[in-house]
């Protein structure tokens, strides 16, 4: 296993092969199975639950019952499988699938409960209402439909860089490499414009060169987790290039 | 899991895309990634033309690849020809990077033009074009070392452009550490299949682990026989050009190629440096005579071949000849009166 391959899933897990999800969801191996949903659900429960709670204006705990109720029927009802990688993206289709349950489960006020049947997914909706209100959006302004999808696009981003900082993050400590992650963090992450080269290398008692050094080796870093994310989500290398493409501007050769 | 703000998905997005404040560029877009560099359309505000600016993007931790970036802008600055980029300005970012600029080229790739050109003299003729500035470099003492055909732009006027002289080595320079002399070696490892740790994909190691490009690259130095590369190495890389640009592309149809113009490019990749063209000039003059409907060195015509090739250069001649003879022998044959 492939040292970048073991960091992919944060701890030491057992990852994926070189599958996608998709192909992973439809196989016969239970366990490539089950980590393939845990890579999908990773990267799309936070971007479901947020859109769901402003697209259709729920209070957070039915959006919470509504986000775990579309994973559940992803799974019963083989949505996955339906999947036509030819008609659309994932992402635009899983949109389009939880807009259709959340409909249905409005209209018909037959939600999930808690407690219910389904297996619930352990999931920090805290936090992600949490980070609904640092991104100071309300809710309660319905935006229109092609701001809702601009913006599952963009938090379905923010989640998947969220998750290759966090596999950057492990890596580091795992590698012994905290100040690049400090380093990475202060200048890429945490958005300060004010911190310059010169004083964060001050702060953390090495060079200029050095700082520079271990950005570079940092960024470099995250890109590869970044793009292993998105080649998991991605039904061809085709639909992998062109999504590295929007994502980063280019495409690894 | 820490959250990342729009601010923070903007620069993450935008990776090492450099800051050039307190320069007198002005960022437009990324064009491409090479192994050791990445390559940015920017706006010179002064002169108000577009460039391209080239600058490090790797970890540089002893400071090597910087010089070596500097080192191939001071490379190109020498070489002043048509036929090669030129260099405008070189620098130091705030964060400590090297980047020169250079003038930005419009066109297409090689291998992706020479598809689309039907004619074999032209693909020829823009062969020789390539020859003309690689002999050039080596006339100034420089090798290429990673001649291919996605380091040749052809621009909208068919200008030829030999591009990223990254891997270049200088022959003659004196002064220099012996890491530099023999040429430090970049490794161009794949992106996604690259090494756990942080500088090996980029980094020096002075002898032997020298790479270029697969398929275009000459036995020497694909063994790290560092020492023993010179003009000829590049030759080599030239032929293998030769066969790509005169296939429009399809290599694998080499075996479709005139005899003559398949031992070019046999004796141009021949295993051995002494077998092979000797210097640049040799091996574009024979492909200007196979162009002339003359022999070449690099093949030996039986009788046929050299009556058939006669033939097609002398064809509107001997058809005008016989023409004539064949009217004047109808003449004497005809009954008088």
């Amino acid at each position: 296993m492939a040292p970048d391959e073991a960091h992919f899933t944060g701890g030491g897990s057992f990852p994926l092969t070189r599958h996608s999800v998709l192909q992973a969801v439809r196989g016969g191996n239970a366990e490539e199975r089950a980590r393939a949903l845990d890579l999908l659900f990773a990267a799309y429960w936070k971007p479901v639950y947020k859109y769901l709670r402003l697209k259709f204006n729920q209070p957070p705990q039915d959006a919470q019952d509504l986000t775990q109720g579309f994973f559940a029927e992803l799974l019963e009802r083989g949505l996955l499988e339906r999947f036509d990688p030819a008609k659309s993206r994932l992402r635009t289709y899983l949109r389009l699938c939880a807009d259709s349950f959340a409909l249905n489960e409005i209209k018909s006020a037959g939600r999930q409960k808690r407690g219910g049947h389904v297996t619930h997914l352990a999931l920090d909706f805290a936090a992600a209402e949490g980070e609904l209100g640092a991104q100071a959006i309300d809710p309660a302004a319905i935006p229109s439909s092609e701001n809702l999808e601009e913006f599952f696009e963009k938090e379905w981003v923010r989640s998947l860089f969220s998750l290759a900082v966090e596999d950057l993050r492990n890596l580091c400590a795992m590698k012994k490499k905290q100040t690049a992650y400090a380093v990475f963090e202060a200048y890429d992450l945490d958005g300060n414009d004010s911190v310059s080269y010169a004083e964060l290398a001050a702060r953390h008692g090495i060079s200029a060169t050095e700082l520079n050094n271990l950005l570079a080796w940092a960024r470099h870093e995250f890109r590869k987790f970044a793009l292993d994310r998105l080649h998991s989500l991605c039904s061809s290398e085709e639909e992998f290039e062109r999504e590295a493409r929007a994502l980063f501007g280019w495409a690894p050769k | 899991m820490k959250f990342l703000s729009d601010k923070a998905l903007e620069r993450l997005r935008g990776g090492e895309a450099p800051n050039l404040e307190g320069t007198r560029y002005r960022l437009i877009e990324h064009v491409a990634r090479g192994g050791m560099g990445a390559v940015y359309a920017a706006e010179d505000e002064n002169l108000q033309r577009r460039v391209a600016l080239k600058v490090l993007d790797a970890a540089d931790a002893s400071g090597a690849l910087g010089k070596r970036l500097l080192r191939e802008a001071r490379v190109l600055a020498q070489l002043e020809h048509p036929g090669i980029v030129p260099v405008h300005d070189v620098g130091t970012l705030a964060d400590g990077r090297v980047f020169y600029t250079m003038k930005f080229v419009e066109g297409q790739r090689l291998d992706e033009y020479v598809s689309g050109v039907a004619s074999l003299p032209d693909r020829l003729r823009l062969f020789l074009r390539i020859c003309d500035a690689v002999a050039f470099a080596h006339a100034r003492g420089v090798l290429h070392r990673d001649l291919k055909p996605a380091n040749v732009m052809v621009g909208p006027f068919g200008e030829v452009l030999v591009m990223d002289w990254g891997l270049a080595k200088i022959l003659r320079e004196t002064g220099e550490s012996p890491e530099d002399a023999v040429g430090e070696t970049v490794f161009q490892l794949p992106d996604r299949a690259s090494a756990e740790e942080d500088t090996k994909a980029s980094v020096v190691t002075g002898h032997g682990t020298v790479l270029g490009t697969p398929g275009y690259m000459p036995p020497e130095q694909a063994r790290g026989e560092v020492e023993r590369v010179d003009a000829r190495s590049d030759i080599y890389s030239l032929g293998a050009l030769l066969r790509f640009v005169a296939t429009g592309g399809e290599p694998k149809n080499t075996a479709q190629l005139p005899r003559p113009l398949r031992a070019i490019c046999e004796k141009a990749m021949q295993e051995q440096l002494a077998q092979r063209y000797a210097a640049v000039p040799e091996l574009a003059a024979d492909v200007s005579r196979f162009l002339d409907g003359l022999p070449v060195s690099a093949y030996r015509e039986n009788l046929f071949e050299k009556m058939g090739r006669f033939y097609r250069r002398y064809q509107v001649a001997i058809l005008l000849i016989a023409a004539y003879l064949f009217m004047r022998a109808l003449l004497l044959l005809l009954p008088r009166g």
